[in-house]
């Protein structure tokens, strides 16, 4: 995640995106990604999972990923091949989930009041920093505490335990 | 300055003497838990990290109750790959169809969750054991693995709400109006990220499976945990049930809280979330004219013996309406039996229920129960998500078992006393 640039296109949504409709409890017998990610927001956006592009980003209002702690949300957002998703909150199941899985997060507001769907934006992830190329507008996230960053330069939570047990 | 129960048992389970809001700290687990969703992913990631043997194998729960009994063959194989991890690691506390419940219905009646523990789960409700004083709460299926792998995760500490409850409930008020009527006030991100800490007179009033209900759905305010003080209903429940010893933590009188609710709630009525979220709360009086499909009693939330009751005293000498499928799903094989035992299970199909063995299965929309579209149900679960229960265009009511029995009798949503009398 250390410097790493990502650009794509926003697909914006509101407050309280649970996962029940990032991933519908009827597809969690999968665990793949790929299978995962051909559901994903199904039942929020059903031309979703079809027209995103590798490496779009996901920007929502308040509390994204509320309600269950399935990791299958996650994994169908990283799956469907979204780089990054910037919310102006996060549930907290999903904001541990998204960190030990290795999938981008962001918290910023600002940011997600400047845009709207199909703007083209670009995240700095060693730096926090959200350009909105289709504005011309900077933000900046809010950073993260040094253990988190700690397991995200790890690359999740697995190698960090990797290491702990000396594997 | 003093500290909040919650901060109480995370500083005992990191060996501290204090632990303070926003702090990030690693805890030993008392119980880890997983069921046939998430113990797959999380035996993926234990592996994956390169671990062998779980810390401690009386201490790992996984309890197969979502998908089970198999709704397909790839449920099938998700609770084959988690039997034949539980035999692998010799659990004491896996849990074969005949015997398995719902999962916080089954471990506090096992006695597996006592006072001043910590549990972590792979489930949001895991949050549930709170009713006891104990810490827990729900995690994704890696961090599980950590907890199998080491006995410990990583936790910030959370702010603690305190949510103080007075008067008197009035008749088929219960605890799941309580907390319904509390994520209304608060909406599904009131509590994000910290403590519910639940008191006053009706609480103490309120039954142990009562306080169950409402830490359960803690987590509907987007909570950590929520949690409840011991007392002699408490001491009383783990009676004859608590398979080891247990330590009681209180919050300290100078304990420092984010926030503090008070709630009157000696004139509320039951209460009703509409679709789509559980914050979107009125009084069952205010809802209107709604007819209804489908009646789902049980669950984590109100799959309890009292919960059964409930619907058997409402549903007694009364029929199901015809255009209604009623199901009433119990937590666990004991309250089955139970059930049998009072002669409940003989009025329930007799009213024309249909009673399931205990699973989640319609609560998430997984099977035993989905709706269609444009189907309506009344549910005691815990979600009224768009898709929850089924298709996308269905919707859910979320209330108590008496409502939910009463409106399984008129076929549209019902106080209790209509149905009564009284």
């Amino acid at each position: 995640m250390r410097g790493s640039l990502l650009e794509g296109k926003a697909w914006r949504y509101g407050r309280d995106v649970d996962t029940d409709v990032i991933i519908p409890a009827r597809y969690l017998t999968a665990t793949d990604e790929r299978e995962l990610g051909s559901h994903c927001l199904e039942d929020l956006d059903a031309a979703f999972a079809s027209k995103v592009e590798k490496g779009d980003i996901i920007v929502a209002e308040e509390n994204f990923g509320s309600g269950s702690s399935r990791e299958h949300a996650p994994l169908a957002i990283k799956g469907c091949g979204v780089s990054c998703v910037v919310a102006s909150s996060f549930a907290r199941i999903f904001y541990r989930n998204a960190i030990n899985v290795g999938l981008p997060i962001l918290e910023c507001p600002e940011a997600v009041q400047g845009t709207k769907t199909g703007d083209r934006l670009r995240v700095d992830l060693g730096s926090g920093t959200i350009e909105n190329l289709s504005t011309g507008k900077t933000y900046q996230a809010q950073p993260f505490p040094d253990f988190m960053r700690e397991i995200i330069a790890l690359g999740g939570l697995v190698d960090y335990v990797r290491r702990r047990l000396g594997a | 300055m003093g500290m909040t129960i919650t901060e109480k048992i995370l500083a005992f389970h990191c060996g501290r003497d204090e632990v303070r809001p926003g702090e990030l700290i690693n805890v030993g687990v008392d119980l880890a838990l997983a069921n046939d969703i998430t113990a797959p992913l999380a035996i993926e990631a234990f592996r994956a990290m390169g671990a062998e043997r779980v810390f401690d194998p009386a201490r790992v729960a996984l309890v197969p109750d979502h998908f089970a009994p198999a709704r397909d063959i790839a449920a099938a194989e998700n609770c084959a790959r988690m039997r034949a991890f539980a035999r692998e690691q010799g659990l004491q506390h896996y849990f074969e169809m005949g015997r398995v419940g719902i999962e916080h219905v089954l471990l506090p009646e096992e006695g597996l969750v006592l006072p001043g523990d910590l549990v972590v789960g792979a489930d949001s409700h895991t949050c549930t054991y709170g009713a006891l004083g104990a810490f827990s709460t729900g995690m994704g299926s890696t961090d599980l693995a950590m907890a199998m792998a080491l006995g410990e995760v990583w936790l910030r500490v959370p702010e603690s709400v305190l949510l103080e409850y007075h008067g008197e409930l009035k008749p088929w008020v219960c605890g799941k109006d309580l907390i319904l009527h509390t994520i209304g006030a608060m909406g599904v991100d009131g509590a994000r990220y910290r403590a519910m800490e639940f008191r006053g007179p009706a609480i103490d009033a309120l039954s142990v499976q009562g306080r169950f209900t409402m830490a359960n759905m803690a987590v509907e305010a987007g909570a950590k945990n929520g949690i409840f003080h011991v007392d002699a209903k408490t001491r009383a429940w783990l009676e004859g049930r608590a398979r080891r010893d247990y330590r009681v933590f209180e919050s300290d009188p100078d304990a420092s809280y984010a926030e503090r609710l008070l709630f009157d709630v000696g004139g509320l009525e039951p209460q009703v979330a509409l679709p789509h979220l559980p914050s979107n709360v009125k009084p069952v009086s205010e809802v209107g004219e709604i007819p209804v499909d489908q009646v789902v009693i049980g669950s984590c939330t109100n799959g309890w013996l009292e919960d059964m009751e409930t619907a058997a005293r409402i549903l007694e000498g009364r029929q199901v309406h015809p255009h209604v499928r009623c199901i009433v799903f119990p937590g666990t094989p004991r309250i089955k039996r139970e059930m049998i035992r009072r002669g409940w299970m003989d009025i329930l199909l007799s009213a024309g229920a249909v009673v399931s063995t205990p699973t989640c299965g319609p609560c998430l929309g997984g099977h035993m129960g989905v709706i269609a579209a444009g189907e309506r149900a009344v549910s005691t679960t815990n979600r009224n998500f768009v898709g929850r229960m089924g298709h996308k265009e269905g919707e859910v009511y979320l209330t108590g078992p008496a409502v939910a029995a009463a409106s399984a009798v008129t076929g549209r949503i019902t106080h209790p006393r209509e149905v009564m009398g009284r």
